[in-house]
């Protein structure tokens, strides 16, 4: 019934359809089997997708030549380029998207792709031949074989829902848990352990009154994720979302729950996000503060169901409502259906090597929520990864990685295999040491001819970074080349509060101060007008970024190659640790188990201290 | 190295004393030590104890000889100074002796240890951080009592717990930052500026003042250099010798009898100066030879923390040209020599001794008047009041060269917020300015701290 498959991908989230996409595009024979068919690329907590540090991942995927970008944009009801205030480094595009235009999108471009198979069933255990996997079985019972097999399980591994003293087996509401892969993958000799997240109600919108809350509005210039050229909606198209507050009021009824949350109670083990907590982890950690502040977020452009983002709570469903029916304008609210926590296997991500392959079973490949993290953008680049060297152990080529300054997707997978995870892992800014580097403006320049190499991205792709990168330097030259006289530019100079000149100068000099934006200067000198003025706007903006950001990137280096002095020091394979009994048990323990290569990645392995690593470095003759 | 052998050398410095001290560290401190003590059994002694007994060679066989008598000792681990088993054992001062101690251990699988290992020892198991091990290092080669206090505070963690709480303070102020940039779109409080650019201030003040100690730091630690300069027959040598109390320059009457800058090593109330005697200034009547010393005097001062200047008041000076020391000036005393035959004159001629120049001293070498003055005005230039108000000094040139850096970090820092420039580059700055305060302690990891204190603080996260 089924052919030999190059790769069978188990679950179709973002995750799982990145990956089937990727390696399919690579050329490989795709099996992606999914419990349920009509729940391809579900958005299951918030429907959005990018957001700070997770829209510059979005970027890179589409840069490498994945599809999340491109759904995104098809799919989006509202975009915002958010931190535009401050500075390049900082922009993060976000969408806010019509979850079922979301997942319809995805399953067209994956029918439209390729190679890629489909077969709805559960995954029940793993074919494992002398270390190797070498197929599944499926809960009907059928052998199916593959060269390499990818697991994005999500949050359905022995998933627990909770709502208040409620529990119940299932990886979303209303959909059954997967079993049996934790079990066998425990026996094969892997180490799991319990992570928890949680979602808010879902409202009907029709009950709500707008008019007590805040209205945030749409970006008026939609800028989008792609680099393609992708058909989006229109700025005037685009839908509101809304703002509103707890009270002390909401407070204190989600309070009179607590005796029956399963939090508190202790039913449930798992870690959540500390960053994404709960209302009732809000109200008991922050007692402070009197107000907290709710998103409301429609769910599309065709439903009435409306997210209440901020409100993530697993309180007795009942208490959900009373509360939430006192926060203005839910007064009169309608429940579709109340929050919950649930509770999945994950699998602590510092057993996977760099192209996220177990190093326990070859051929073998964890991405998304069961290596711990957190998020679709997460998710995603890390099945796309996932995908690409599944492709290539089926195809017996060299792994594929990115390091920390190539993209956030490298600094994601190198914290994951490095430092592990002991709460659902998110992407941050901060957590980006080249973050200045890192942008969502130029990650065509850094990643699209890797794609291109790998065959993900298309020629088309390729052919548009080319031309932005020539227009780029184009505009470069032309800049530093000019000399502007200080008539032609004075009086402009003074309308910005900018000095003015003496003597000539290079449009390049002026373009660096400051408060000069470049389509101003540019349109201020009838030569440069004429010469770059009608280029593309992106590389223009792309011009003056670099032009204004090369000294803090060239800090941002010197930094980072200061710290990655630690970097350079390899760790000998065969070092043993035991014999360490200066180290701290735990760093020991760690250490012994991840064997990092370079000190640097033994610096950034949790539980191992800065002493730690000094002990390590005089051990080494350092 | 390998933590599993046990180490041994001798503690206390060479040369004669009452006692001296031989340690071992490691596994088998107190079993060697059992195998070759006459007394009783060590193993099965409390930690923190001290015992009478015999050291010998050959225990227990027809040849078995005593080297001395001892008392030991016995530090069990993790209580100890290196965090492992540590026996002292307290011998006569002998170098002859003790390092018989050292041999009959060796005999007994002891190793040497290597220079510092003791302190890396104490370090690899957490019982130092790595500036109060270079304190270690430090306090060992301090020859001065204020070298050994320095060394003694930084060893306490003084250094470090200053330098910490600054780190912590940069710490938080990073986390705002951080806040800021990557929950903007949540309600969070925002990094108030201006008590940030008081927190910046507040940081600077106490790293210059770091900083500054540097140069009294490396003075307790170095000695301060001090070039007694003056034309030929001044008194230069006598001065030298009456500070130091000792005959040490070839002293003549012909002038221009030193050639040669002598170095003599002064201690002024637990201070080191390094006095440097140079040959005589004289701009005339070319005297080949001496003409090198004076190159060399010139340099000498253009080194030295502080030049004496100094004067015969029995020869007339007023046609010497002084204009190469006034770049110098503020590190020059003057002093004017030969006070004793001057008065005697002015008086027998029915001068007034009070005519004098008030800010130079008027000692006279020779009789040894007026060199406790100059000891206490040496010492009163370098000091300041610093080391007495219990103030943290630095005194490494590692930690002073970092120090300049994190200044130049929060200059950027300042300029950043001045020009308003974006949170993530100011954040940059600060990044930077927490590595190297880092690079003092060791702690570098930057990010994991910023993310711990934005998650433990705020509330965050929708």
């Amino acid at each position: 019934m089924f052919q030999e498959y190059d790769v069978i991908v188990v679950g179709a989230g973002h995750a799982g359809c990145e990956a089937a996409a990727a390696a399919a595009n690579m050329g490989s024979k795709v099996l992606l089997i999914t419990m349920n068919m009509q729940t391809i690329a579900q958005m299951s907590c918030n429907p959005a997708m990018g957001g700070i540090a997770k829209g510059q991942i979005v970027r890179e995927i589409d840069a490498l030549g994945g599809y999340s970008g491109i759904v995104s944009d098809k799919s989006m009801i509202q975009f915002r380029m958010l931190n535009k205030s401050k500075g390049p480094g900082m922009w993060s595009p976000r969408t806010q998207n019509d979850k079922m235009l979301f997942a319809n999108t995805w399953r067209e471009m994956l029918e439209q792709t390729p190679n890629v198979d489909f077969w709805q069933d559960m995954v029940r255990s793993l074919i494992v031949s002398r270390g190797t996997v070498v197929g599944v079985i499926t809960g009907m019972g059928q052998e199916i074989r593959a060269k390499s097999v990818v697991l994005t399980n999500g949050t359905f591994l022995n998933g627990v829902i909770h709502v208040g003293e409620k529990q119940f087996g299932g990886g979303r509401m209303g959909e059954s848990k997967a079993t049996g892969i934790t079990e066998q993958l425990v026996e094969l000799g892997f180490e799991t352990d319990r992570l928890k997240t949680g979602t808010p109600p879902r409202v009907d919108g029709r009950s709500l009154d707008y008019s007590k809350m805040e209205i945030q509005e749409p970006d008026e210039e939609i800028v989008g994720f792609s680099y393609l050229p992708v058909e989006r909606i229109q700025p005037e198209q685009q839908r509101h979302c809304w703002i509103t507050y707890t009270s002390q009021e909401v407070h204190d009824i989600l309070k009179t729950g607590f005796d029956r949350s399963p939090m508190y109670q202790g039913r449930i083990e798992g870690s959540g996000p500390r960053y994404c907590p709960s209302i009732e982890d809000k109200i008991n950690r922050f007692a402070d503060r009197d107000r907290h502040q709710l998103f409301v977020e429609p769910e599309g452009f065709n439903t009435v169901e409306i997210y209440v983002n901020g409100f993530s709570t697993s309180l007795p469903e009942e208490v959900q409502y009373r509360a939430l029916c006192k926060v203005p304008g839910f007064e009169n609210c309608k429940f579709f259906r109340p929050g919950y926590a649930i509770e999945y296997d994950y699998f602590p991500p510092t057993q996977l090597k760099y192209n996220l392959e177990t190093k326990l079973i070859n051929n073998l490949f964890f991405a998304g929520q069961i290596n711990g993290t957190t998020g679709y953008e997460e998710a995603a680049c890390q099945g796309l990864m996932a995908g690409i060297n599944a492709h290539n152990n089926a195809w017996g080529k060299e792994p594929f990685s990115l390091s920390r300054s190539d993209a956030y997707i490298g600094v994601l997978i190198d914290d994951l295999i490095s430092k592990g995870t002991d709460e659902p892992y998110r992407m941050f800014t901060s957590r980006a040491e080249f973050r200045t580097l890192l942008r969502q403006d130029n990650a065509d320049f850094r990643l699209t001819q890797k794609g291109f190499d790998l065959g993900i991205a298309s020629q088309q792709r390729l052919d548009l970074m080319h031309q932005k990168m020539d227009e780029v330097a184009k505009i470069k030259k032309t800049l530093q080349e000019f000399s502007v006289e200080p008539e032609m530019i004075n009086s402009f100079l003074e309308t910005k509060k900018s000095a003015p000149l003496n003597e000539k100068a290079k449009a390049y000099k002026i373009l660096l101060r400051p408060n000069i934006n470049i389509q101003e200067l540019v349109n201020q000198i009838p030569f440069l007008k004429a010469e770059i003025g009608s280029l593309n706007p992106l590389s223009l903006e792309q011009a003056e970024i670099q032009a204004k950001y090369d000294v803090y990137i060239e800090k941002e280096r010197e930094l980072a190659l200061k710290m990655s002095n630690l970097e350079d020091l390899m760790i000998p394979e065969s070092f043993s640790y035991d014999k360490l009994q200066a180290l701290s048990s735990e760093a020991r323990q760690k250490l012994e188990k991840i064997r990092p290569k370079t000190l640097g990645q033994a610096s950034r392995i949790s539980g191992v201290n800065p002493s730690d690593v000094q002990i390590l470095m005089v051990f080494m003759g350092r | 190295m390998n933590p599993n052998d046990t180490i041994v050398a001798i503690a206390t410095a060479p040369g004669m004393g009452a006692i001296g001290v031989v340690r071992l560290s490691g596994p088998d401190a107190i079993g060697i030590t059992q195998a070759v003590f006459k007394g009783k059994d060590l193993s099965k002694q409390a930690s923190h104890s001290i015992h009478f007994g015999h050291i010998v060679s050959n225990k227990g066989n027809i040849n078995e000889q005593m080297i001395d008598e001892v008392v030991v000792s016995i530090y069990k681990n993790p209580k100890s100074y290196t965090g492992e088993d540590v026996v002292e054992i307290s011998g006569h001062g002998s170098s002859f002796v003790l390092q018989n101690i050292v041999n009959v251990c060796v005999a007994n699988a002891a190793r040497m240890a290597l220079p510092g290992e003791f302190t890396q020892r104490a370090f690899l198991n957490g019982k130092l951080d790595l500036a109060q091990a270079e304190a270690v290092a430090d306090l060992i080669a301090a020859d001065s009592a204020a070298a050994q206090q320095t060394a003694l505070k930084q060893l306490r963690g003084g250094f470090s717990s200053d330098l910490k709480s600054l780190r912590e303070q940069l710490i938080n102020f990073a986390a705002l930052i951080e806040l800021e940039l990557d929950f903007s779109q949540e309600d969070v409080e925002f990094a108030d500026r201006t008590q940030l650019g008081q927190l910046i201030e507040a940081i600077k003040t106490a790293t210059l003042q770091l900083i500054q100690s540097f140069s009294l730091g490396n003075a307790i630690k170095n000695g301060v250099s001090v070039a007694i300069i003056g034309k030929p027959n001044a008194g230069k040598s006598t001065l030298l010798n009456a500070l130091l109390n000792e005959e040490r320059a070839i002293v003549s009457d012909i002038a221009g009898t030193t050639r040669d800058a002598i170095e003599e090593r002064l201690n002024i109330n637990g201070l080191i100066f390094r006095l440097i005697d140079t040959a005589g200034i004289r701009s005339s009547k070319g005297d080949v030879i001496e003409d090198i010393g004076i190159e060399r005097s010139k340099a000498n001062a253009e080194k030295a923390d502080l030049i004496i200047h100094l004067e015969s008041l029995m020869e007339d000076n007023t046609e010497d040209s002084l204009d190469w020391l006034i770049p110098y000036a503020d590190k020059v005393i003057g002093v004017c020599n030969k006070a004793d035959e001057w008065e005697a004159q002015s008086i027998h001629e029915g001068l007034s001794i009070e005519n004098r120049d008030h800010s130079k001293l008027y000692i006279s070498a020779k009789k040894g008047e007026g060199i406790a003055a100059l000891k206490e005005k040496l010492f009163e230039r370098v000091n300041r009041g610093q080391i007495q108000a219990e103030n943290t000094i630095v005194t490494n040139a590692r930690h002073h060269d970092a120090l300049l850096k994190v200044e130049d970090c929060l200059q950027d820092i300042q300029s950043a917020m001045e020009n308003n420039i974006s949170g993530e580059l100011l954040a940059l700055d600060i990044r930077r300015c927490l590595h190297f305060l880092g690079t003092i302690t060791g702690q570098v990891e930057v990010d994991r701290d910023i993310l711990g204190t934005i998650f433990g603080k705020f509330c965050i996260g929708k």
